[in-house]
């Protein structure tokens, strides 16, 4: 197994992510048979070779910044209109520090 | 009115004669859109007001005597992980099922201004990630041409609604093949163009390095009509390009005499033979129109998809963040403290395949495995995109399958993961290298399966791209 069922509870904590007891078992499966695919990268020697992180194109440094003008933004009632929650124009999430 | 016969030119030809009003042509599209949805599934949403809405813009315009725009009156659908302002956009999620955006995805603005009018929402795989479109949480779409099989996805909908001619364009999005792929499954032209090309504002992220808005039609010629619509800078995208957008209709009916096309090797690898013929057929075609075809060599095509489910899921996992409980519609009605509304609005609001990408994305990007899953997949990303550099010094363009067999049955390849993601081989190093790259419908198998014609060009080279497939689209036709 390249990947326990141990791994996976830790992982799902790392993605907040709450996995049932069955979940855990067919992740376990199926993250072992595609990490086993991802083994095939180690047949490649890439020791001299720059990873690419993005399509790059010519343009200027500083190309992508825009002037500095004021606009009118999104506006608070339009953000919160999908909130779960919403008051006071804030989100509201479940009490994290006690008085 | 015959929806399968109408074109971007035939409904302004039409509009302009007087023969109906855009508010008719939209109201006649929208009856007859809802009345053929149930046999797919591949709407979600109509968006009828603001579709009339537009419908009569375009008829002021044209009694005015202005013009009416380059997509005047065609009635179009947008797969639903684009944004529109107002009306209800999924993703496919039921983490989404009543998210209302506050405002429009760029590729969505750009249509109304030329006069497109926008029917409605297409379903998808839950975040784009599938590719059989399997994976929504409102039920599969089935294919059009065959009912009980797959569209292919992730923008199934999208591609079922040409074929069924519920729309005349729609936008998809593709990430490792998800417009080329259900294209080819569904007998119509999907176009993913360079990285950059199109304006990824309003557009939910997936896999943001790899992540594009495309068009499908009918016609290359149409598809190219909707992508000079939508191409070009926008602020609101750092990564859109500033290249400037060609005219892509000049590119069309031209001749294709002594253009060189490749064949990579790799691509025929693995083929049902039906598939096979019907691709090899195709390049005779262009052969018989004056190409000059080669045989040559893209030697990563075999890493592909370990790189691109490393990349892409590393991605999906930081991006897929954001879906919380705070911001987006969806919390836990259990769940008491915050993290326990964090980890439990994920875990129940995302699919078996969004879950499994997280888990996986997460776990390659964790501490200790970085160097030998996510960079090392960023060095063979690199070697992949090299390949076709190379390659492109040889040839002007490159021809192959889209997939390696045409749309499996509903439920075929639900159940292996692994299975699922190596048939897109022949789509993912067109993302991985960023370059333009489009499904033209090549014929169909004995059972009456379309297969589709992958065609490959150089960075921001869509004119060849259009070329060719126009001439193919021409003799075959």
């Amino acid at each position: 197994m390249k990947i326990t069922e141990q791994e996976i509870r830790r992982v799902a904590e790392l993605a907040n992510l709450a996995l049932a007891d069955h979940e855990i078992a067919r992740m376990a499966h199926d993250l072992d048979e595609i990490l086993t695919h991802i083994d095939k990268l180690n047949e490649l020697d890439t020791a001299n070779v720059s990873p690419m992180a993005q399509v790059l194109y010519d343009a200027e440094e500083t190309a992508t910044l825009r002037d500095d003008v004021e606009r009118p933004p999104l506006g608070n009632a339009a953000a919160l209109a999908n909130a779960p929650q919403a008051g006071a124009g804030y989100f509201k999430v479940p009490k994290v520090i006690e008085r | 009115m015959n929806f399968a016969e109408c074109s971007i030119a035939s409904v302004r030809a039409d509009l302009l004669a007087k023969k109906y009003s855009a508010r008719e042509l939209t109201g006649q599209a929208l009856a007859h859109a809802e009345s053929e949805n149930p046999k797919t599934n591949a709407y979600l949403t109509f968006s009828p007001e603001r579709a009339l809405a537009t419908a009569l813009e375009v008829d002021k315009k044209i009694a005015a005597g202005d013009d009416p725009g380059a997509l005047a009156g065609v009635p179009i659908a947008i797969k639903d992980v684009i944004l529109t302002r107002g009306v209800r956009t999924t993703c496919g999620s039921r983490l989404l099922a009543n998210y209302i955006p506050p405002y429009d995805a760029t590729a969505v603005t750009r249509i109304e201004q030329a006069g497109g009018v926008i029917l409605g929402k297409t379903n998808c795989d839950e975040f784009a990630m599938g590719s059989s479109n399997e994976n929504s949480a409102f039920g599969p779409v089935r294919n059009p041409v065959a009912l009980d099989r797959v569209p292919g996805g992730s923008s199934g909908g999208s591609a079922a609604v040409i074929a069924q001619a519920t729309a005349v364009l729609s936008l998809g999005s593709d990430t490792g093949g998800s417009i080329r792929q259900p294209a080819s499954f569904c007998g119509v032209v999907g176009v993913t163009p360079t990285y950059g090309r199109v304006s990824r504002y309003g557009l939910t992220a997936f896999a943001s390095s790899l992540d594009h808005i495309g068009p499908f039609a009918r016609s290359v010629r149409d598809a190219a009509t909707l992508l000079g619509v939508i191409a070009g800078r926008d602020e609101m995208d750092a990564t859109s390009a500033f290249a400037p957008v060609p005219d892509y209709t000049a590119a069309l009916a031209r001749d294709v005499r002594g253009m060189k096309i490749g064949l990579p090797r790799e691509f025929f690898d693995g083929l049902e033979s039906e598939t096979g013929d019907l691709i090899h057929r195709a390049v005779d075609v262009l052969k018989s129109l004056g190409c000059e075809v080669r045989e040559i060599r893209l030697p990563h095509t075999p890493y592909a998809i370990a790189t691109y489910y490393i990349i892409a899921t590393a991605e999906a996992s930081s991006n897929l963040a954001r879906y919380d409980g705070v911001r987006y519609t969806a919390r836990s009605a259990t769940a008491q403290t915050l993290s326990e509304m964090y980890r439990q609005t994920r875990g129940e609001g995302f699919g078996a395949e969004c879950k499994r990408r997280i888990m996986l994305g997460t776990y390659v990007l964790s501490a200790g495995y970085y160097d030998a899953y996510y960079l090392k997949a960023q060095k063979v990303r690199a070697l992949i995109a090299r390949d076709y550099a190379e390659a492109f010094q040889q040839v002007d363009a490159i021809a192959g399958p889209v997939s390696p067999f045409p749309a499996f049955k509903l439920g075929e390849k639900v159940n292996d993961p692994v299975a699922m993601y190596l048939s897109d081989i022949f789509t993912i190093t067109g993302d991985l290298a960023g370059i333009p790259c489009m499904s033209v419908p090549c014929g169909a198998t004995a059972a009456g399966l379309p297969v589709g014609l992958q065609i490959l060009t150089r960075h921001f080279d869509e004119i060849s791209m259009f070329r060719v497939a126009d001439a193919y689209q021409m003799a075959s036709n």
